[in-house]
């Protein structure tokens, strides 16, 4: 693996090894001084051109528990308000020693881009309605950790699929892991049927579901999703009220899943509007946890693609 | 002068013929062909073309030579320059220059430049509408006197229906072909790609077919209400098929164009987000490659333009999605579309009809013949030579193909305008 740019070009073998290994690396996180010197020296370059706040502290954590420096960028204040161009911003940011750049853009292929044109591995933290590979690892380390496995669950996915980076690697990470996911939500943010067959990565593994209740019914996973507003650029949801009363999580929906099944969220949450304000109480929420993981992936991932060199 | 073509297989679709054998140019002008020409004078230059295909030169009514405006991607010297390598003797260019040809001035300021600097015939297409900006008709009377040879407003379809009705039935009063971009803007909203498999894999927003065939089905019906022959501009799917079928046996004055990468490539093209092969309308899949040449055996489609769109690294070597669409295609047009010859599907003969005969009449001009008298328009071509596409063999100024670096097959070895031999 020489960068992590998406799910699809993972193995099921490389993936197992990620979760594995992101396991063993929970330790140090819980240890008085959770420091480890394995990265020192490597100076890991934080790209974001788009907000984030989990992602982008998640990543940062993880540098600093393995000791590697970091340097972050926002498009705010940066020289690309003078009409540099991306290529140019990290060409020269990659001059300054730069080790690994970590990259979270608005336009589906940025990383892609990048690892054509830069000699050190590359992370997409995120492309437009591409992949989210990072999000989905860790989606998948928080279900192996409660439910003891990722093979033969049924893992329900709920809200804008279409604009989703989350969905889209979920989808082919639980399937890559033996998991079926359902997907369901307003027909028209749902993947059209012909980009459909793209996401069915095995015969019988995913499934576009119109009514809510076919996908959530014995979910062992629940995966809520945020409205991806800024992403559409044209109507789709006639008012938030609608959406809420048609598509949003409520506790009436906890009758169809399996009994403890896993509710889940990548955040930010809308409260009221995906997820009604009751489901913060469900006991099998595991949206904290989800953050936990995140670190631990992380450090995994850049172990992964820093150690070798 | 005289010059004498030997033995090379005369090819010209507007004469139908097709044989073995001489064809004689004096003075810059066709003076006959035949079996064998038997003339013994001093003042006689012989080719010989054992082997060769000789034909007309090749009218390619889809180009973008970027000038006034965009000099950097290419220049009516440039693109020129391509279209003689890749033997088109004459290119129409559309309007979406800067500022965009809907003023006589721009057409007039192309056509002194093309006297100044062009290796080829260029015939300016003006815009449909000032600005190409959907709201307002060009001049269409002025622009036909400075010199325009058809408006479109090419890179944009014109989605006001009653704008375009308007435009057809005005540009009866100039007999002006009227070209159309058909794509639905609010269908392809945002896309990048053909929509399906890979739009969902590389998380790109999909165009999908119906984007086109809606503004296809649309225009037709206005070509039948109005009469006006209406052409359509680089047809890419498969859905298109049984509307052009039913518009022929309706009699709908129209003609529909293909360009040689909707029968050439597939949208695989695009993976690893390959910006050369970001072109509009997008590529698609196998299945419409199939239908676009179904298309064209059956006559549906019976224009073959290359939609030359040349854009440098500024404009490609970005993010995607940031990317400008086109590819560049007029150096290649002969020997990508002679590939249907190869595989059995259309004659020689008629797909220098698509070339040569069918774009000259949807622009209302002669076509390059071998009538005796014609001005000499004639290609030399090596159907066998096969070659790779370099940087460097490339003519225009922009490189941005997904050609590069693969084999070509077919090459124009000599170019005949009127007095010149190019030997290439």
């Amino acid at each position: 693996m020489r960068h992590l740019l998406d799910i699809y070009s993972l193995s099921s073998e490389t993936i197992k090894e990620i979760l594995e290994l992101s396991e063993n690396l929970k330790e140090i996180l819980e240890r008085p001084i959770p420091k480890v010197p394995t990265l020192r020296g490597k100076l890991v370059l934080l790209l974001f051109y788009e907000p984030s706040t989990r992602t982008k502290f998640s990543f940062e954590r993880a540098c600093k528990v393995l000791s590697a420096d970091t340097m972050s960028f926002s498009a705010k204040g940066s020289s690309l308000e003078k009409g540099e161009t991306i290529l140019d911003t990290v060409k020269n940011l990659y001059a300054l020693g730069v080790n690994l750049v970590v990259i979270r853009h608005n336009l589906s292929g940025t990383p892609h881009f990048l690892a054509k044109h830069l000699k050190i591995p590359v992370v997409n933290a995120g492309d437009g309605i591409h992949e989210h590979p990072t999000q989905a690892l860790l989606d998948m380390l928080t279900v192996k950790e409660k439910l003891g496995t990722l093979a033969g669950l049924k893992v329900a996915i709920v809200g804008d699929i279409k604009h989703s980076r989350v969905a889209h690697s979920d989808i082919l990470g639980f399937q890559k892991m033996g998991s079926t996911v359902y997907v369901t939500g307003p027909a028209h943010l749902l993947p059209e049927p012909k980009e459909a067959e793209f996401f069915e990565i095995r015969p019988g593994g995913f499934k576009i579901c119109y009514k809510m209740e076919e996908a959530l019914r014995d979910a062992d996973v629940v995966i809520a999703l945020r409205i991806q507003r800024e992403r559409h650029g044209e109507p789709f949801i006639p008012t938030l009220q609608e959406y809420a009363e048609n598509f949003g999580l409520t506790p009436r929906h906890l009758e169809l899943i399996k009994e403890g099944a896993l509710l889940m969220h990548p955040g930010p949450i809308n409260w009221g509007v995906e997820l009604s304000y009751e489901m913060e109480k469900y006991p099998f929420q595991v949206i904290l946890e989800q953050v936990e993981n995140g670190v631990a992936v992380r450090m995994a991932v850049l172990l992964r693609l820093l150690s070798g060199d | 002068m005289k010059l004498l073509l030997k033995k090379g297989r005369l090819l010209d679709p507007t004469l139908g013929i097709d044989f073995i054998g001489d064809l004689l140019i004096e003075e810059g002008k066709i003076k006959g062909f035949g079996r064998e020409i038997e003339i013994s004078e001093k003042d006689l230059e012989i080719i010989d073309c054992r082997g060769k295909l000789v034909f007309p030169g090749l009218v390619d009514i889809h180009v973008h030579l970027r000038e006034p405006g965009e000099e950097w991607k290419e220049d009516i010297e440039s693109g020129t320059r391509a279209a003689l390598y890749g033997g088109v003797l004459r290119v129409a260019c559309m309007p979406n220059t800067k500022p965009v040809n809907d003023a006589p001035e721009v057409t007039s300021y192309i056509l002194k430049r093309a006297r100044e600097k062009a290796s080829v015939k260029v015939y300016p297409i003006a815009a449909i509408t000032k600005g190409q900006e959907g709201k307002e008709l060009a001049e269409f009377g002025r622009l036909k006197k400075a010199g325009a040879v058809a408006v479109s407003d090419d890179g944009k379809w014109v989605a006001d229906s009653s704008l375009m009705k308007r435009a057809l039935l005005y540009a009866k009063n100039f007999d002006l072909p009227v070209i159309s971009h058909c794509e639905d803007p609010k269908l392809s909203f945002r896309g990048q790609i053909n929509e399906g498999k890979l739009s969902a894999r590389l998380g790109l927003k999909g165009i999908p077919a119906s984007a086109e065939t809606v503004a296809v089905v649309r225009d037709l019906l206005l070509a039948r209400e109005t009469g006006t022959p209406l052409h359509l501009a680089h047809l890419s799917v498969k859905e298109n098929l049984p509307f052009l079928r039913w518009a022929k046996e309706e009699g709908i004055p129209f003609t529909a164009e293909t360009c040689p990468h909707y029968f050439t490539f597939t949208e695989k093209e695009v993976e690893g987000y390959n910006t050369n092969a970001k072109v509009n309308p997008p590529l698609r899949t196998e299945e419409d490659v199939e239908a676009i040449k179904e298309a064209l055996k059956e006559g549906l489609i019976e224009v073959i333009a290359s939609d030359h769109a040349p854009h440098s690294p500024l404009e490609k070597e970005v993010e995607f999605e940031l990317a400008s669409f086109g590819m560049i295609g007029v150096q290649f047009l002969l020997p990508l579309s002679f590939n249907l010859v190869r595989e059995g599907l259309l004659s020689e003969l008629k797909l220098l009809q698509y070339l040569i005969t069918n774009p000259s009449k949807v622009l209302k001009i002669e076509p390059p013949s071998f009538k005796e008298g014609a001005p000499a328009e004639v290609v030399i071509f090596d159907p066998e030579e096969r070659y790779l596409v370099t940087e460097d063999f490339i003519q225009s100024k922009s490189k941005n193909t997904p050609l590069l670096g693969r084999e070509l097959k077919g090459r124009v070895k000599t170019v005949i305008l009127e007095k010149r031999i190019i030997h290439l």
